[in-house]
């Protein structure tokens, strides 16, 4: 190892009205090494990245570049200083070829014309040196998402980046291709490339870096070298304590079974054969949070829309008695089913819109706010003032636009809305993510609350304090099907890392 | 949390709230001014630049506008642009770019001229039923549209494209081969049979303002209602604000694009009416045309505000209205098309703006207010 610093980042500063997401961040990255940014979910680990892409700018703080001090404006300038990033979402024309997507926006010409074959030779240089191999030739379309990421890597490289940020690059790929992935960065790092690498898998993290900073709250705790430290030592960092133990709880859970799933299958989307949800079943009781950890797209959010009503589903879904395999999705939400999304900008929110039509959205079958099938927007705007004080949504008014407020406040306003609605259970998907820490609490407390007055939570979550916090039983979804359950008690972060991944005890 | 307490909520007092509207509402009606402003400006400049005096044409148009004759024109004229306006602001509620109101309202006019033409009632009965039967073939001209969207994923502004192609030449095959009537004058301005005088719709003031307004009045009326005061029409526009939150609260995507398609030809089958049973009482070959495509225009200067449509409408009215007289000071009545183009644009780009900066300007505004109300707090975002 050298010492040069391919990347210095000194006292990084980022804000966004009325959020501080990243302060006092300084990360020393060594030329020729694995560098790992780990951190919780929210923690800023993204937000860092852009700032060192060049997509905004920080307010305070330095980023020195191979020893050069930079004021990026744009991405383009941060490639131009030989820094490439490989999003998590990829940014690929499917009907395009591999090579016509790797050379689009930097394309060789001969005089005017388009010189593919060169960019051919090139490629296949890049390619045998890197040892990332996919086949030039065919359509993206056609590709796995392994082999889209490795087009995405390449695509990097043909730019001339010597620095690759790649950001949660595991999280779409299974564990072979993971494996694949690491011999690629390895034999990059080998051929004198930089590799930034954001994660919060703590066992990859440990598997492939040379160096590991944790980010907590938006700001660098510790860098640490994988030898001197340990996956339970990491989780510490990132959580800022010894992994808590679930509270406990002073209500007893009830004999009802609210929500019965059986043999709940779910068919792929499109590419890949495999089904997303894989004879799924389970059940929750009155009073009880079931909680579903697991890798992010291992079959919780298919799970969820078949539980809905918004996918084809085999399989059956019993709600409170009733079995609603066949019946639409407002059918389900009127007998009491209420969701908590896992993106509240896609799935949950009108963000043009006011805070009383968010709030009417999931409940406009509400005969007190649309009685005849007309709005009465002074009741509505009442519930919605009610809401507010109760959830504590900090807002000027109940008439504001919603991208008015911050992340943690539209959060509150939406998990009231779901509970206020008086369901008999409730999805919550990434109930806190994206929030900070006192909204956090807060939402936790109101899910604590509703629990004990007797509502049924499948709580879907990918932070691990949330999970041992909240659930009364933990079941492990991999590859669409439930790969194990257990007792919060029980549960240690190594233990549930392995039944994340798909392994057993 | 009881159902009382939803009902009856704690008492809070939120300062500002009307006053959040009130503004929202302002940067809006603000921004199409200066928009309608600016088109002005930059018409005039035109005018000045050929040769032609800006001045005189303006306070021409001045004289037009102080002119009782003239304002009654105004209204006539934009009676169908406000109609075709309300038929395409139904569609863009739900995020829809249906340019197929030109075709509904041709099959709407002709059917309503054909059909009204060969049944007798009384008045009262009969200029209902020429109404409902316009209505009823715009609604299934839009509904095809609709089908074809949700059962087989045809974008909408392809199909409804080629739907007003269609239109025209299915009503022209029509009208030649069954429908015209010889009146046996040897005319050679061939027509429909005529209307029976049942079925025409009385002048309120003569020859100067028709009926119809009462039925564009009441469109209008019930287009707020429905798209802005009624539980669909929060559906509605829920699916057009976020198509993907809408579906997750169980709104069915397809249910609404099919109801909103129906609803529009509904409106779009009326767009021709007042033309046929204030006009012409029968259609020929020499029907009006266009009234779809200044709709769209319409609805985009009024912001698909009812209020905002019935203004713009009768800013284009007016300026139609204008064109004759600016003739007569040989000034290019063409200028008035101008004005209308460059409106659109500068309420395109204006209105843009002024949105970007009032959102701007609401969320530092309230991140102010929170950071007033003493919690500050600070939030990491992901």
């Amino acid at each position: 190892m050298s010492d040069d610093l391919a990347v210095e980042l000194i006292g990084i500063e980022k804000r966004f009205p009325g959020v501080i997401a990243n302060h006092d961040v300084n990360i020393s990255v060594t030329s020729g090494t694995i560098h790992a940014i780990v951190g919780e979910n929210g923690a800023g680990k993204s937000t860092l990245m852009k700032t060192l892409y060049g997509m905004h700018r920080p307010e305070k703080g330095r980023v020195i570049v191979n020893g050069t001090e930079q004021n990026f404006k744009s991405p383009s300038d941060a490639i131009d200083a030989g820094i490439g990033m490989v999003h998590q979402h990829f940014m690929l024309a499917d009907n395009f070829t591999v090579t016509e997507n790797i050379i689009l926006g930097a394309e060789p010409t001969n005089g005017v014309r388009l010189d593919l074959k060169a960019a051919k030779r090139r490629l296949t240089e890049i390619a045998t040196s890197s040892g990332i191999e996919v086949d030039l030739d065919a359509l993206v379309a056609d590709l796995g998402v392994g082999q889209r990421q490795r087009v995405e890597i390449l695509k990097v490289l043909y730019r001339g980046a010597k620095i690759l940020i790649l950001d949660e690059p595991t999280a779409v790929l299974v564990p072979q291709e993971v494996d694949e992935l690491f011999e690629n960065l390895k034999q990059l790092v080998a051929d004198g490339a930089t590799v930034i690498f954001i994660s919060h898998k703590l066992d990859e993290v440990m598997a492939v870096s040379d160096e590991i900073t944790v980010i907590r709250a938006g700001t660098t705790v510790t860098t640490v070298l994988p030898s001197e430290t340990d996956q339970k030592q990491l989780a510490e960092y990132m959580v800022g304590s010894e992994l808590p133990a679930g509270e406990p709880r002073t209500t007893e859970i009830g004999d009802a079974v609210r929500l019965d799933v059986n043999g709940v299958s779910v068919g792929a989307g499109g590419d890949g054969g495999r089904p997303a949800v894989d004879d799924v079943s389970f059940s929750v009781h009155a009073g009880e949070i079931l909680g579903v950890a697991g890798v992010e797209g291992n079959g919780q959010f298919e799970l969820c829309q078949a539980i809905l009503g918004l996918a084809d589903a085999t399989g059956s879904v019993i709600f409170d008695g009733h079995d609603v395999s066949s019946r639409p999705a407002r059918e389900r939400q009127d007998l009491g089913l209420a969701y908590i999304p896992f993106d509240r900008h896609t799935e949950g929110l009108m963000l043009d819109s006011s805070l009383w039509e968010n709030l009417l959205l999931t409940r406009d079958n509400d005969p007190e706010l649309c009685p005849h099938g007309f709005v009465d927007q002074a009741a509505v705007r009442a519930a919605t003032v009610a809401t507010i004080s109760r959830y504590d949504v900090m807002t000027p008014s109940e008439t504001v636009p919603i991208y008015a407020l911050s992340g943690g406040n539209q959060q509150k306003l939406l998990v009231g809305r779901e509970l206020d609605s008086g369901p008999t259970v409730l999805l919550a998907a990434h109930p806190t993510r994206g929030v900070d820490v006192g909204a956090q609490s807060s939402i936790w407390d109101k899910l604590r609350e509703a629990r004990d007055a007797g509502l049924a939570v499948l709580l879907i979550t990918a932070d691990l304090e949330e999970l041992l916090a909240l659930s009364d039983r933990i079941i492990v979804m991999f590859d669409g099907k439930v790969n194990a359950e257990l007792s919060p008690s029980d549960a240690t972060p190594e233990l549930l890392g392995t039944y994340m991944t798909g392994g057993a005890v | 949390m009881t159902l009382d307490e939803i009902v009856n909520p704690p008492v809070k007092k939120t300062t500002g709230s009307r006053r959040g509207d009130l503004e929202r509402t302002m940067v809006t009606i603000g921004s199409s001014l200066v928009a309608v402003l600016v088109a002005f400006v930059i018409s005039g400049l035109l005018l000045a630049i050929t040769g032609k005096d800006p001045f005189a044409a303006f306070s021409k148009m001045g004289e037009v506008a102080t002119n009782t004759d003239k304002l009654y024109e105004t209204v006539q004229r934009a009676m169908p642009f406000i109609m075709s306006a309300v038929a395409f602001a139904i569609t863009a509620k739900l995020g829809l770019f249906n340019i197929g109101v030109e075709g509904q309202f041709l099959m709407g006019m002709f059917w309503a001229a054909v059909i009204g033409a060969y049944v007798e009632l009384p008045a009262v009965l009969h200029i209902p039923f020429v109404i409902i039967v316009g209505s009823i073939a715009g609604a299934m001209w839009g509904a095809i549209a609709g089908y074809l969207k949700v059962k087989r994923g045809v974008n909408e502004v392809i199909s409804t494209i080629m739907l007003n192609a269609i239109a025209l030449q299915v009503i022209d095959w029509l009208f030649n081969e069954f429908f015209r009537f010889d009146d046996g004058t040897g005319s050679l301005d061939v027509r429909t049979k005529q209307l029976p005088e049942s079925a025409w719709m009385p002048d309120i003031v003569d020859n100067q303002l028709n009926g119809f307004v009462v039925v564009v009045l009441l469109v209008v009326i019930a287009y707020y209602v429905v798209v802005f005061r009624s539980r669909f029409g929060f559906r509605l526009r829920a699916s057009g604000l976020n198509p993907e939150a809408a579906r997750t609260s169980g709104i069915s995507a397809n249910k609404m694009v099919l109801l909103a398609m129906l609803i529009s030809g509904l409106v779009a089958g009326l767009v021709g009416l007042q033309y046929l049973m204030g006009e012409s009482h029968s259609y020929g070959p020499t029907r009006p045309s266009g009234y779809g495509f200044t709709g769209i225009g319409v609805a985009l200067l009024g912001r698909n505000h009812p209020i905002g449509i019935v203004a713009a409408g009768l800013l284009f009215g007016f300026l139609e209205a204008a064109g004759g007289p600016l003739q007569l000071e040989d000034i290019p009545s063409s200028i008035v098309r101008v004005i209308q183009g460059i409106t659109l644009f500068s309420v395109v780009i204006i209105s843009g703006a002024a949105d970007r900066w009032y959102a701007k300007r609401t969320t530092e505004r309230a991140a102010r207010d929170m950071q007033l109300a003493g919690s500050g707090e600070q939030e990491v975002a992901a």
